[in-house]
């Protein structure tokens, strides 16, 4: 008699995929990870700090996810945030896609920076975003990472920056490039004055941004599979008429390298930041083995 | 006339008129030297009207000139005694950049600069003047070396970029080019910097962070080549000459933007017409500009350079920004707008 509770009497009648109604799955609810494939959970995927859990994949992460991720609570205060573009060389269509890209990724520019305490350490915190016009470093850019390190140099705390970017702002041409100078010059004083600036690379980092600040980094950390380089790779393969190897400009290729000192899991980003600013804490009351 | 560029053959066609007439009258023995004496004048007033108003892209063509003067040009015109120095003691010597010891006058200085070739066998050698890291850090190891022995520094600056390649990257080119621009904020001695030619990007940055930046008449600078620009743009590298007239890479943009000091004019035609004259031009302006800086202490010469470089950009101080900070005590926020209406003078705030 058990057997015919396994014996299927009723047969369902699928429609075919055109009539089918769409399922009604909320935007966001899944992701997908562009590496390996795995479907996960977006919560899931949160709570792993955009990790995929598969395969290790990094997720890019904006801006304030980033931030949300290393300041201690509570302790953000931006700085310069109301600092907007203008169009000096009245570059076609600049205009409107700085309007564009300002409602599409909700923010006023490229970075976003700001005074925080990370694991109760203080510093000037620096974080770019990919999705405001692929992180690209225009006038800006330039001037909030340059007022960051003078701030940083003026309240002597460390400054950590992490840079994504496809470069320096073509539309701007001319005054992008001397970002990279205004930038450069800042660190100098900032670093030969004794600050500690910590650099993170994460995916990707590229042209005038890589070429300035985020390779100045008294400590240079990158985040696992994270491009960084001068030229993009198609570029370099037309020039040298080869196909370049896959793991060409990844964080590890860099480490590999000897361009950069390490390569940090995102998991372990806070604490290794933590010990980092722990480490160039002047403390009295150690003496030298003594 | 040799190497004539193709907004220059309304010229060319009426010079070679003008050869045909003269030579006809000789031949059959008639009197047109009144016709010739017109043309003449015609000649005259087409070529003024030529190279008065060139636009930007034919100074790009001027730029790129293949007889343009090359770095190496410059410096034994411009200098005596010139000692050529080799190596970034590191990995190479990247014939893509020059430099060593020279006299201005009875001044020792140090000068480097971009170098392309002169020929094709050259330019394989020189990579079309697009350094590699270790040219950049031989740059950088003559800088150091002109610092400690407080010469002034003068660097030409010619380059398409550096170069785009996969040893290039291997051995951080990134991090040779931003060396370069952080150190040279920070020496004590007086640097110049001259565009001879095109000024490409960082690797033309990575020699020209200067208390002065000088540009010849015809030279460009950009942040990404007029090719690159289009290829990105309209994804046809050939609009070069479109993207050119978009991109303000000329000497007059420049100056108005503040990004560079002054003008050296070039003979008409181009420097490559008479590089003895324009030689002397540049070396009174770059004496001039040593004089001025040598007033200024090691200190003030590295603050002069940094507030020549912090200044620059274009940006507005969102009004709402405005509206947040109207409520709180003075000091700060004061401090921000003075400081953001120095560099956008026009902000709309």
């Amino acid at each position: 008699m058990f057997k015919d509770l396994f014996q299927k009497k009723k047969y369902a009648t699928i429609p075919s995929a055109a009539d089918r109604p769409k399922r009604d799955i909320p935007e966001g609810l899944m992701n997908k990870c562009p590496k390996c494939g795995t479907i996960q959970y977006s919560k899931e995927l949160e709570k792993n700090l955009k990790v995929c859990s598969s395969c290790s994949h990094h997720f890019r992460l904006s801006a304030w996810e980033r931030i949300n991720m290393l300041a201690d609570e509570g302790s953000f205060k931006e700085l310069d945030a109301a600092l907007i573009s203008e169009d000096p060389l009245e570059f076609p269509g600049y205009a409107a896609k700085l309007e564009r890209e300002r409602s599409n990724s909700g923010l006023n520019e490229a970075v976003v920076t700001g005074e925080c305490t990370i694991g109760s350490y203080p510093v000037v915190l620096a974080v770019m975003s990919f999705d405001f016009f692929s992180g690209s470093m225009g006038s800006v850019v330039g001037e909030k990472i340059t007022r960051a390190i003078e701030k940083a140099l003026e309240t002597s705390v460390p400054l950590i920056m992490f840079s994504t970017s496809g470069g320096a702002r073509m539309q701007e041409s001319i005054l992008s490039l001397m970002q990279m100078a205004k930038t450069s010059a800042a660190l100098a004083k900032f670093q030969s004055n004794g600050g500690l600036y910590i650099s993170v690379l994460t995916d990707p980092t590229f042209g005038g941004v890589t070429a300035s600040f985020a390779m100045l980094g008294d400590y240079i950390l990158a985040e696992p599979g994270a491009l960084v380089g001068f030229a993009g790779r198609i570029v370099i393969e037309q020039t040298i008429r080869q196909k370049l190897p896959d793991n060409f400009q990844t964080a590890e290729f860099n480490q590999q390298h000897g361009q950069i000192d390490k390569v940090v899991h995102r998991k372990d980003m806070l604490p290794l930041l933590t010990k980092l600013l722990d480490m160039h804490t002047v403390r009295r009351d150690v003496s030298y083995g003594g | 006339m040799a190497g004539e560029l193709a907004f220059e053959k309304p010229l060319v066609e009426l010079r070679l008129k003008i050869d045909e007439l003269k030579r006809f009258g000789q031949e059959k023995g008639i009197d047109f030297s009144d016709e010739i004496a017109r043309l003449e004048l015609r000649y005259e007033q087409l070529k003024q009207e030529l190279y008065s108003e060139l636009t930007p892209a034919q100074k790009m063509h001027l730029a790129r000139h293949h007889q343009r003067p090359t770095s190496l040009d410059f410096i034994h015109a411009i200098f005596t005694d010139f000692i050529e120095l080799h190596g970034d003691r590191l990995f190479a010597d990247d014939l893509a950049i020059v430099g060593g010891l020279a006299k201005l006058g009875d001044l020792p200085v140090t000068v480097i600069g971009h170098q392309r070739g002169k020929d094709t066998k050259d330019n394989i050698a020189r990579f079309f003047g697009s350094p590699h890291p270790e040219g950049f850090r031989k740059a950088l190891r003559l800088m150091q070396q002109a610092n400690k022995f407080k010469r002034p520094i003068i660097t030409f600056i010619d380059t398409k970029g550096a170069y785009p390649g996969n040893t290039a990257e291997e051995r951080g080119q990134s991090e040779a080019i931003a060396r370069n621009l952080r150190e040279m904020a920070i020496f004590g001695v007086p640097i110049i910097c001259v565009v001879i030619g095109e000024g490409g990007s960082g690797g033309a940055l990575a020699l020209g962070v200067g208390n002065r930046v000088l540009m010849l008449e015809n030279a460009i600078y950009s942040v990404i080549s007029p090719n690159g620009a289009a290829s990105i743009l309209w994804k046809d590298a050939s609009k070069a000459d479109q993207a050119a007239e978009t991109m303000k890479i000329t000497a007059k943009d420049l100056l108005a933007f503040e990004v560079i000091e002054e003008i050296v004019p070039e003979p008409q035609g181009g420097a490559h017409r008479d590089l003895p004259q324009l030689a002397e031009v540049l070396k009174e302006s770059i004496k001039r500009h040593l004089s001025e800086l040598s007033t200024l202490s090691e200190q003030e010469l590295i603050e002069d350079r940094y507030q020549k470089f912090r200044k620059i950009g274009a940006f507005t101080e969102a009004t709402a920004a405005c509206a947040e900070t109207a409520g709180e005590p003075e000091g700060e926020p004061e401090e921000q707008l003075e400081q953001s209406a120095e560099p956008s003078a026009q902000a709309q705030v």
